[in-house]
């Protein structure tokens, strides 16, 4: 009798905590959406921030987030593809394989703050980028990589072997079946694990202290040529994103405001990686229910 | 028997220290069907695939021995498997049709090998599809999806496929297998057909398959070519008492 | 017999020496390996500028060791100044413990609900719960930290709600993704007949969740514990937004404290290059980046130590 009192005991508590986790996440949300959304209007979307009068908004850092994280995404799909084809394609079962998975596992590992001081040391000092865009993202793509990497590795081997062979079977080479057959096929998980790896590279703030950079110059947002200074697409400008903003105003703000501009600003970036989150959810069922249907 | 399409000689293949397949010599002519039969284990796939190298695909692999195609022995290291892979169309027990259109499919190997004529792979499409007697159930959705077919029309598919770039040799693995009676009929039909133009080796783990569509049948056991002769003699009169006692049904 | 399809181009490309499918070949294999070499420049380019600044205070004679492992006193601005990480390094080590501490039971409870209790509401609820807890930005848990942990503890507590506890909480709910998912993959992995043997011999699931599938599952329990911490360590922005960054050695975990990420954040900026205030910080990342890789040591071990 006493063993199955002990069990409901453990067993309620184990689903108590299970409900707990649920409970905290929920309130997490729902005190970021309440707080926040009730900030979020148009002009906070869109107009410069203040440093010490209220009503700043939040414009130019969403747009330095998004325009960091189009060039981060270009730098890193290209040189994650070829890593990861490289590890589940033409890798042989050896030390230098053994080699390289823990050199990706360790790059994995390091502190974004650790990569964020790499970059100040080798992109912002070495190679004279200053702290730019350029930078942020150059050291985005070292904390993002090794993710990219292992989304690309496990895409590859998740394509049935009969594919592969069918198309070495006709004559093509290694590549063109990995480039024509395999990775179309592995495209819907790269899809999403992209997606994914988007929204960790959007919230991320460490590494970009001191890469990006804490301030953006006035922009200019009808110049749209990238070699000036104010305009908006240069990638040799300092860059405040909107996570670096929502810490910079939470440790230093002196606008009067800044509880709530924090708080709206939380609001806009976490509704940005839900969306993130959902939208890869969403497309991949999508994308595999499009290869699985037969018409 | 006519011309010889290609031989092996002293064939071994190794799985790290296990040696899968022991010594093999066979010869295979043009226009012929061969089967390999023997009990699951024996060899008989492993076998098949080390005639176009896709056995190298597999890590800890070691091939010994001689396969003479055209000349030339392509189990030497120097070989344009590449190449020679365009020679020797392949087939497997599940059809495995790329995930894009009929035409598609088709048209994907003879314009990697170079063709861009519209007009060309548009014949090289119908031709290879009458072949494989399924011009007249999808020339109306060429360019729907070669998943919507049914698994016998996918696996001729798969046929049509390695047909568009004009290999001489058929490798066929157990090609029937995953299918209901109406499609294997339709397979087997279409291996006769085939044999007009093509050097045929097909692995079946059915006898009467065998026995329905090859000249020649080798039978395997745990990795050695036990007998290989004319079909008719392997199953009406074997030289060999283990032949005779797999085809009988006694044991495997 | 059958001549292989021909191109409709002149003979030229399949008799030259390097054919078409070659030629790609050889594109493939430069751009992936190309791709490869540059992670493994990275990281030796990582360690070698790091280590090259982080070894300068040292090789300078500026500073030894010892001091800067053991001093408590941190005051770059003093006559003479004072570089003493301790204060630093016990602050991330609490921290990172006590969120592990934490978060170890409710990833393993979880786990145990997700593969043992109810796997369909686990799969279809918990676990997309779990991993939006893990997409969640580490200044917005640095904000919610700041604006409902700290005036929680200060309301209920002592002190300002700055400290270790604040700290140590925010990363809990951080980490608890990480060993969440460890703990998961090796509760599903456990052979399917360990369990039924055990009901079979009348034990009840408590029973058998904790003298069964807890001690063959600990290796990899632990392993995600390890990330979990590795994690922790590692982590800057949120732990510094409700440490109180005070360079000293806490005597309670409601006191203001500081960490190895909390300090580096706070000071890089606004020292000279150069000067040894500035390259004492980098000593500390040089820290960060030698416990990363014995972390990632442990994990290895661990790791080895599951599969057996």
């Amino acid at each position: 009798m006493k063993a199955k009192t002990a069990d409901r005991i453990a067993i309620a508590v184990i689903v108590a905590i299970a409900c707990l986790i649920m409970a905290v996440l929920a309130a997490l949300l729902g005190y970021l959406l309440f707080r926040g959304v009730s900030h979020i209007s148009l002009h906070f979307l869109t107009s410069e921030p203040e440093t010490i009068k209220t009503g700043g908004g939040i414009g130019p850092p969403l747009f330095n987030s998004i325009f960091l994280l189009v060039l981060t995404m270009i730098i890193t799909v290209p040189l994650g593809l070829g890593a990861g084809i490289y590890m589940s394609e033409y890798a042989r079962a050896n030390r230098v394989t053994d080699f390289i998975r823990l050199v990706i596992e360790v790059l994995s590992s390091f502190p974004s703050i650790v990569v964020g001081l790499f970059g100040l040391l080798v992109f912002v000092q070495f190679f004279h980028l200053k702290y730019s865009l350029i930078s942020g993202a150059l050291a985005l793509t070292v904390f993002n990589l090794p993710l990219m990497v292992r989304i690309t590795e496990q895409a590859i081997r998740g394509v049935p072997r009969e594919q592969k062979e069918a198309g070495l079977a006709l004559g093509l080479s290694h590549w063109k079946t990995i480039r024509s057959v395999m990775l179309p096929m592995g495209f819907p998980n790269i899809m999403t694990g992209t997606i994914l790896a988007a929204g960790r590279v959007f919230g991320e703030a460490a590494a970009l202290l001191f890469t990006a950079g804490m301030s953006s110059p006035r922009l200019n947002f009808s110049d749209w040529n990238p070699t000036h200074l104010s305009s908006p697409l240069n990638p040799f400008r300092p860059a405040e994103t909107l996570a670096v903003h929502i810490w910079k105003i939470n440790s230093e703000g002196l606008a009067p405001d800044a509880p709530e501009i924090a708080a709206g600003a939380s609001a806009v970036l976490i509704i940005i990686v839900l969306l993130f989150n959902f939208g890869a959810r969403w497309l991949g069922r999508a994308i595999y229910r499009k290869f699985t249907a037969t018409k | 028997m006519s011309e010889t399409a290609f031989y092996t000689k002293d064939l071994s293949v190794f799985y790290g220290e296990k040696q899968a397949i022991k010594k093999i010599s066979m010869d295979f002519a043009a226009r012929e069907v061969i089967a390999l039969i023997g009990p699951s284990g024996c060899g008989k796939s492993t076998f098949l695939r080390s005639l176009n190298r896709m056995n190298d695909l597999i890590a800890g692999v070691r091939i010994e021995g001689e396969i003479w195609i055209g000349g030339r022995n392509i189990n030497h290291p120097g070989t344009d498997v590449v190449r020679l892979r365009q020679n020797i169309g392949m087939v497997w027990q599940r059809a495995n049709p790329f995930h894009k259109s009929i035409y598609e499919n088709i048209v994907f190997g003879p314009r990697y090998h170079g063709i861009r004529d519209k007009r060309k792979l548009d014949e090289i499409v119908e031709r290879c599809l009458r072949k494989t007697a399924l011009w007249d159930e999808v020339k109306d959705r060429l360019n729907g999806s070669a998943l919507a077919l049914s698994g016998g029309q996918q696996q001729r598919l798969c046929i049509a496929r390695s047909l568009a770039v004009q290999p001489s040799i058929l490798l066929m693995d157990e090609p029937a297998s995953a299918l209901d009676p109406v499609s294997t009929a339709k397979i087997e039909e279409l291996i006769a057909e085939l044999k007009k133009e093509y050097c045929i080796v097909i692995v079946t783990h059915n006898m009467y398959q065998a026995a329905r569509v090859s000249d020649r049948t080798g039978f395997f056991l745990m990795g050695d070519l036990v007998e290989y002769d004319n079909t008719q003699k392997i199953f009406t009169n074997p030289s060999n008492r283990s032949t005779d006692d797999y085809i009988s049904g006694r044991f495997g | 017999m059958n001549h292989p399809v021909q191109s409709d181009k002149p003979e030229g490309d399949r008799l030259s020496r390097f054919p078409k499918h070659i030629r790609e070949e050889w594109f493939g294999r430069v751009y992936v390996y190309a791709c490869v070499a540059l992670l493994i420049v990275t990281i030796f380019s990582i360690v070698w500028f790091i280590a090259s600044r982080g070894l300068n205070p040292f090789i300078s004679g500026g500073l030894n060791l010892s001091d800067l492992l053991f001093g408590r006193q941190w005051n770059p601005e003093g006559e003479p100044p004072l570089f003493g990480a301790l204060p630093f390094l016990a602050g991330s080590t609490a921290t990172s413990f006590i969120a592990a501490a934490i978060a170890a039971p409710f990833g393993f409870c979880a786990a145990v609900f997700m593969t043992q209790i109810a796997p369909k509401a686990g799969r279809s609820i918990l676990q997309p719960a779990i991993e939006l807890l893990a997409g969640i930005p580490s200044v917005v848990y640095g904000f919610v930290g700041l604006t409902v942990i700290v005036p929680f503890l200060r309301n209920n507590f002592t002190g300002q709600g700055f400290g270790i506890l604040a700290g140590s909480l925010v990363l809990s709910i951080m980490i608890l993704p990480t060993v969440t998912s460890i703990s998961t993959d090796a509760l599903g992995t456990l052979p399917a007949g360990l369990k039924e043997g055990s009901f079979a011999l009348g034990a009840t699931r408590w029973q058998t969740i904790y003298r069964l599938i807890l001690p063959t599952t600990l290796p990899s329990l632990l392993t995600g514990i390890v990330l979990g911490i590795s994690r922790a360590f590692g982590e800057a922005l949120a732990v510094q937004m409700v440490i109180g960054n005070a360079p000293i050695i806490p005597k309670s975990l409601f006191e203001s404290a500081a960490t190895l990420t909390s300090i580096i954040t706070l000071e890089m900026g606004n020292t000279v290059g150069g000067s040894l205030h500035n390259n004492v910080l980098w000593s500390l990342a040089l820290i960060l980046l030698i416990m990363t890789f014995l972390f990632v040591f442990i994990v290895r071990v661990l790791e080895r130590r599951a599969k057996r």
